[in-house]
């Protein structure tokens, strides 16, 4: 095997610091590494020098371009659509390359978008008239392209006139390395997508949704569909000097992704996306520049999935740690209820003569041991919906006894209400037999909002007793409680 | 299910550059080890993501295998002095070089060491399918079914994804990480497009496989490219070949089917 060296040589041109009249700085990359990361910090954001200019630059135009895009497939189920047509962009990009022998941006430009086009077309024809499945469509088309692209390339490089840097610069970017031209591309294609996305957002967003709908009502589905594979193809191709081939279809997931376990509305996701896309364009584009001779584009994908990862975790929505939170809060809750109405049923026995209620006769309720019974009384205690009297000494009493207070006694007969209520419905208006209602109250009992009961309460008549002949707290019984 | 294959052919690069850089060798075993560590990890953190958030299968795969290829990448070029790897080796396979490797001398012949490598593979993939045939099968196509007959699905995926594991890093010297895809699933899709039967379509694939290799080879040197490209370029046109021509699903017979029912509708509509 050929050792590692040669392919990261232009990656070091990120680390260049070009300050004019041949500074100390601008001798060695090495030395960057040795000087404070505040300075240099300073430095990049200082836009002293044109590459990182550029970098920046181009960072922020791809981060908002692949955003906004990959917001689209993103929602479309199209994910790997964007890798399928940065790896089938290759043979155009070689082809481009043999049509002029130099690496004429225009001519790539052009080559690479047809081939893209070309891809995403037979993907399409490859899933409508065989029994193929769409991702190993994808695959197909990905791998064979890209297998051509390579074909050529290798091809290309034999030849006496080949110029070997052609296909590395192609893999993994480099942000730093852009010209002029590139950059008046990027903007360019950055500009068309985000007016066509402005324009027709509400043609976009019904053909990405509702694909029968928008043809139903007499939209151009498939037409929409196209000129999103074409703008995506523009900017994949666009993409690919800065974060290469295989990274490419990341800049356009991941932050879209990351926006998707934000929010529920598509115009937010579309600027949240946009925003992460620079940011970590923007942050790919520093790191890369910290060190010397590394790679933007892993950089700007790593930024980008670090922002996925928080989403992922603290999201507020949809992240799993308050997701977590939420729900031992909930289970929490349940709990509580289950005990307050364990102690209703236990003074119902008595027709509410006795106030007390003893550990013991709630832990059978329950069906808990003691111990477990000690930590539910512990949670209804903390949330003051019970007291223990103590004696004088302000020790518990020997056999010690709970009373519910008012805003406990409330709960306890709003949780029963609720499942008396449900199990009359479920007898009355659903026909279910009585002794199969149990258990479905059970569960209900804890999520039904006041509205609904009411709702019941009146379709079933302002019912007295439940399918098992016991009485149903009513509204009044809650009131006298307070 | 079809880009699995892909994902985990890119996140054994971290996978394989962490082992380098503990060890700083290249045996086979820890090869291995480090790909199958890798493997699962990919397999898991693409489960974990989609089971627990709303995040789509195909948004949760793209996500997790550009990261980690990534981290791969930025390893392999930040410790680029102490990493023995060549990227581009892993990225495109160099088949030519095989026969450069040192050999071990079998019944007399000089075989280089990947191909007795490969050669043991194929032997351990050929035992395990025939061994967990069924189990392999009802999976694949009934997961609830396999359930209710006691099979651990759950086992069998895992299992299924290391094996896919071991194959694509033993791939990663003849075909490379990006092309090893196209040896996992174009043989099999150009076979459904020819048979319904999965004992026809593992038949046929074989043969396929095999055809892609000679045919790519042969291709590779008349165009003087590299031979990984050439075979699955072969493979691609193969593709091509039988989605035109299949006797079944052909795109010929399609479209003269689509012509007859045209003909028949204006036939009815002058009657």
């Amino acid at each position: 095997m050929k050792t590692l060296h040669g392919n990261w040589k232009y990656f070091c041109w990120i680390g260049f610091v070009f300050v004019p009249g041949g500074d100390v700085f601008a001798a060695k990359i090495a030395e960057l590494s040795n000087t404070q990361i505040g300075e240099q910090l300073v430095r990049f954001f200082s836009l002293r020098d044109p590459s990182v200019r550029y970098a920046i630059i181009a960072s922020l135009l791809l981060g908002t371009c692949c955003g906004l895009l990959g917001s689209f497939i993103v929602v479309r189920k199209l994910a790997l659509m964007g890798d399928t047509l940065s790896h089938a962009v290759l043979p155009g990009v070689a082809l481009g390359f043999l049509w002029t022998m130099t690496k004429n941006p225009m001519a790539i430009f052009i080559g690479a978008t047809i081939a893209g086009l070309v891809g995403t077309v037979v993907v399409h024809w490859i899933h409508t008239t065989t029994h193929i499945k769409e991702d190993s469509a994808m695959g197909l088309v990905l791998s064979g392209f890209y297998a051509i692209g390579i074909c050529i390339f290798t091809m290309i490089q034999h030849l006496p006139t080949g110029n070997k840097a052609g296909l590395d610069k192609f893999m993994f970017g480099q942000a730093a390395a852009l010209s002029t031209i590139d950059l008046i591309m990027i903007a360019v294609i950055t500009t068309i997508s985000t007016l066509l996305i402005l324009l027709f957002y509400k043609e976009f967003l019904v053909t990405s949704f509702d694909y029968g709908f928008a043809n139903s009502i007499g939209m151009p589905a498939r037409f929409f569909h196209y000129l999103l594979m074409l703008l995506l193809a523009f900017s994949v191709v666009v993409a690919l000097q800065a974060v290469g081939i295989v990274l490419v279809s990341a800049m356009l997931i991941t932050p879209a992704t990351t926006a998707y376990l934000l929010t529920d509305r598509m115009h937010r996701m579309l600027i949240y996306s946009s925003l992460f896309g620079m940011l970590a364009g923007v942050s790919g584009a520093f790191f890369s520049y910290l060190g010397n001779s590394l790679p933007t584009g892993p950089f700007m994908v790593v930024a980008a999935s670090g922002l996925f990862t928080i989403a992922l975790l603290f999201g507020n929505r949809h992240g799993i740690i308050p997701r977590w939170f939420r729900h031992a809060d909930r289970t929490r809750r349940i709990q509580i209820e289950n005990t307050l109405k364990a102690v209703y049923q236990i003074r119902e026995r008595t027709q509410f003569k006795e106030d007390g209620v003893s550990l013991q006769q709630l832990g059978g309720q329950r069906n808990l041991p003691l111990v477990e019974t000690a930590k539910e009384v512990k949670k209804l205690l903390k949330e003051r919906y019970a007291t223990i009297p103590k004696d004088k000494g302000g020790h518990f009493q020997q056999n010690l006894k709970l009373y519910l207070t008012p805003s406990g006694w409330e709960n306890a007969c709003r949780i029963v209400r609720n499942h008396r209520l449900w199990e009359l419905y479920l007898t009355e208006s659903a026909h279910y037999q009585p002794d199969h209602v149990h258990d479905d109250a059970e569960e209900i009992e804890h999520v039904l909002g006041e509205e609904t009961v009411r709702q019941l309460e009146r379709n079933l008549n302002f019912p007295i007793f439940d399918p098992h002949g016991k009485p149903i707290p009513s509204i009044i019984d809650l009131g006298e409680s307070v | 299910m079809a880009l699995v294959g892909d994902a985990i052919s890119h996140s054994l690069l971290p996978g394989i550059a962490i082992v380098f850089l503990i060890s700083n060798s290249r045996s086979t075993g820890l090869m291995v080890t480090g790909a199958l560590g890798a493997g699962l990890v990919t397999v898991w953190l693409i489960e974990f993501i989609h089971k627990k958030t709303r995040v789509k299968p195909d948004a949760a795969l793209g996500v997790t295998f550009t990261t980690l290829f990534s981290i791969g990448v930025i390893l392999i070029s930040v410790f680029a002095d102490k990493v023995d790897l060549d990227l581009e080796c892993v990225l495109y396979g160099e088949i030519g070089f095989i026969y450069f490797e040192d050999g071990k001398s079998i019944f007399g012949l000089e075989v280089p060491r990947p191909v007795i490598r490969m050669a043991g593979t194929l032997l351990f993939v050929t035992l395990l399918l025939v061994l967990f045939y069924k189990e392999m099968l009802v999976t694949s196509f009934d997961s609830g079914l396999a359930t209710s007959l006691g099979i651990p699905t759950g086992w069998v995926y895992y299992g299924l994804m290391m094996v896919l594991s071991l194959v694509i890093v033993f791939s990663f010297e003849s075909v490379g990480a990006i092309m090893v895809i196209a040896m996992l699933i174009m043989p099999s899709v150009t076979a459904a497009l020819l048979s319904d039967r999965l004992p026809h379509i593992l038949v046929m694939t074989v043969s396929f496989s095999s055809f892609y290799a000679l045919s790519g080879l042969h291709l590779a040197s008349w165009l003087n490219c590299s031979p990984a490209g050439a075979m699955v370029v072969s493979g691609f046109a193969l593709f091509c070949m039988v989605w035109a021509l299949s006797p079944r699903r052909g795109l010929i017979l399609l479209g003269i089917k689509k012509y007859r029912h045209k003909k028949a509708e204006q036939f009815a509509r002058e009657l």
